[in-house]
């Protein structure tokens, strides 16, 4: 099957500092992936550069949207990836603090929008049917997500997990076909985390949305990816199933050291 | 206490060569520094207490009154219309002098309007303001003296220049935020009063341009009396247009994108948002309410020169817009009414002005951060969303 997301060769130096190197990643349709790797080892880089904040140094980042061609998407703008199909959360939470729950929710939808000002002032028909499909869409979001209880509260006022979930319904109000999650299950208990695991497997199978994810929880990562892809020192050092990773080598030397004996 | 002691107490008598003790005064200082750090100590415990409040979750059962008086349709509907006829009646209850000085609260009004569009939803910085003012005040000016074009011919040709400089400060700007942004705009504010004051040729220089006239009725000549009654509907008229433009714009996409943009660029970005677009829309629609702002200007003090438009204008109307409440159009209209009203009815005072304005702007600052009037727009924003959704 024709993957979703090919990077090829992708490096990335921040001057003499090389942070990504030569690494190639992939999502097929409909995968759940994940990538690992200790702290410092180039992941969020790695989303970075492909969403658009970094232009990468070398390498192709390829996209084919479902039913669309395969587009190279290097160094086009944030905003640019968000309206091709990629969506994405923070590993630091980054809502609009002093905007409701639906606000947050009803800005995912803004590339999906065509108001202009002159439609804002005159209200005509277009712009009252658009601003009603966006709010109850909105609010369908945030039912599935579990959050139709906070609609009108401020985004800041809510509890740290309940946050963690906005940013994924903000993301997904933007009408990704992949998802990348920087650390959803950051901070959260293990029964938050739990609930987690149910909602991305969720969204993968009932929106049809693929899933990119970085993830430090290794439990969560086992349970949900398809493929998991290792990075280090911003180089690929392994890839493969949870099962195949669990026993690979150059992992556990990277996670936990060599051994002495060995 | 300690600091005023040597001020407050000592005198000395040069002529004599004494040194008066003035004891009375040390008890009066110390009396009113006890009494302002009581009140003060209070103030803040009851601000302390209220964000303990609503910490624990717990909702106060009563919000801000402003609030409640927005939210109360008994109440708002009747204070709208006592506001609406006694805006009516005004200049024919008051003399002249009151109607021309809510003339100028009007046009200030209409400036913190747009600077709150600029400042309040886009949260960018802009020190510069006064600048597009000048733009709309001059345009108005030497198109009527070299071509003798009306008021209402020019009301939208200065919008457009204020759109067009607003648009040429744009570009170059879009990349800063927060501090950088601000130096930027003060150096254009700045430059644009240098030009005007420097370019012989063009804007006369320090002495201006006099004898612009005013707005006329169709093609009708008014008496002064008739043609400030005049002015201020037309001010009227154009602040309630405004309201309206601006009110419309809050809650569509483009104003939730100018919120979301103050809120988190990165952020805003990363959800599909134009930055570059959004933040030169809020620059552009920004300096079209100025050059508006400079036109009435212009046509009401029939005058025009490079003092009007210092840094200080600009100072002033970010402090209608950040003491009203940064966002909140009741808030910027209520900000503008106090801060060019006080002064004008304070005149007595008017040494102490500027310390008043520190004063009131720390007092704001440390005990209703969100300005006088602060969210309104989003009480608003809970109803809609609210029915729609029942």
């Amino acid at each position: 099957m024709e993957p979703i997301l090919k990077v090829q060769n992708l490096s990335m130096d921040f001057g003499g500092l090389r942070a990504l190197n030569d690494l190639d990643l992939d999502v097929i349709s409909g995968e759940i992936v994940a990538l690992i790797g200790p702290n410092g080892a180039g992941k969020t880089t790695f989303f970075n550069c492909i969403t658009g904040i970094y232009p990468p140094t070398e390498g192709d980042i390829l996209i084919t949207p479902p039913g669309k061609k395969t587009k190279r998407i290097n160094g086009i703008k944030p905003n640019k990836v968000t309206e091709r199909g990629l969506a994405r959360t923070f590993q630091n939470i980054r809502l609009f603090p002093n905007m409701t729950v639906l606000e947050n929710v009803m800005i995912g939808h803004h590339c999906r929008m065509r108001a202009g000002i002159l439609g804002a002032i005159l209200k005509d028909r277009s712009t009252i049917k658009e601003e009603e499909r966006v709010v109850e869409n909105s609010y369908q979001i945030l039912e599935k997500i579990g959050l139709s209880d906070f609609v009108n509260e401020f985004a800041k006022n809510l509890p740290y997990g309940a946050q963690r979930r906005l940013e994924i319904a903000r993301a997904m109000a933007t009408d990704p076909f992949l998802l990348l999650l920087d650390e959803p299950a950051a901070g959260m208990n293990p029964h938050e985390t739990e609930d987690l695991d149910k909602l991305i497997k969720q969204i993968r199978d009932k929106e049809g949305i693929s899933i990119l994810l970085i993830e430090h929880d290794m439990k969560l990562v086992m349970s949900l990816s398809d493929r998991i892809f290792v990075v280090d020192y911003g180089k690929k050092i392994a890839q493969g199933t949870p099962a195949e990773i669990k026993n690979n080598k150059a992992v556990i030397k990277a996670y936990l050291g060599e051994d002495i004996d060995a | 206490m300690f600091l005023t002691f040597p001020i407050m107490v000592i005198r000395v008598n040069p002529i004599e060569k004494i040194i008066e003790w003035r004891w009375n005064n040390l008890i009066l200082v110390g009396a009113g520094s006890f009494l302002i750090s009581m009140v003060w100590r209070y103030m803040i415990e009851r601000k302390d207490y209220g964000t303990r409040k609503a910490e624990a979750g717990e909702k106060s059962d009563q919000p801000p009154l402003i609030q409640r008086v927005m939210k109360d349709k008994r109440i708002y509907t009747p204070f709208l219309i006592i506001v609406a006829l006694f805006a009516c009646i005004f200049p024919f209850v008051f003399s002249m002098y009151q109607t021309n000085i809510l003339i100028t609260a009007l046009i200030y009004v209409m400036l913190g309007l747009g600077l709150n569009i600029v400042v309040g939803l886009a949260g960018l910085l802009d020190l510069g303001y006064v600048a597009f003012y000048a733009v709309g005040a001059y345009t108005y000016a030497l198109l009527n003296y070299h071509f003798g074009l009306t008021f209402w011919m020019v009301l939208p040709i200065g919008a457009g220049m204020g759109t067009l400089f607003g648009i040429l400060l744009g570009f170059p700007v879009l990349r800063l935020r927060g501090d950088y942004l601000a130096i930027v705009t003060l150096g254009f504010g700045e430059i644009i009063r240098l030009i005007l004051e420097n370019w012989n040729e063009f804007s006369f220089g320090p002495s201006g341009i006099a004898q612009i006239s005013r707005p006329s009725f169709l093609g009708m000549d008014m008496s002064v009396h008739g043609a400030i009654i005049y002015m201020y509907y037309i001010m009227i008229a154009l602040c309630l247009f405004t309201i309206f433009f601006v009110n419309r714009l809050q809650d569509s996409r483009i104003g939730r994108a100018w919120i979301a943009l103050r809120e988190d660029e990165t952020a805003c970005q990363a959800m599909g948002i134009d930055k570059a677009k959004t933040k030169l829309t809020a620059f552009a629609l920004g300096a079209t309410w100025a050059g508006m702002g400079g036109v009435l200007f212009a046509a009401k003090t029939t005058f025009v020169n490079p003092a009007s438009f210092t840094i200080w204008e600009s100072i002033i109307i970010l402090c209608i817009v950040v003491l009203g409440g940064m966002g909140s159009i009741v808030g910027v209209i209520v900000g503008a009414l106090i801060l060019i009203l006080l002064p004008e009815y304070l005149r007595a005072f008017s040494e102490y002005r500027m310390l008043a304005f520190g004063i009131l702007l720390v007092i704001t600052m440390v005990f209703r951060p969100g300005g006088i009037v602060s969210d309104v727009r989003r009480i608003y924003q809970f109803k809609g969303t609210a029915e729609t959704k029942s």
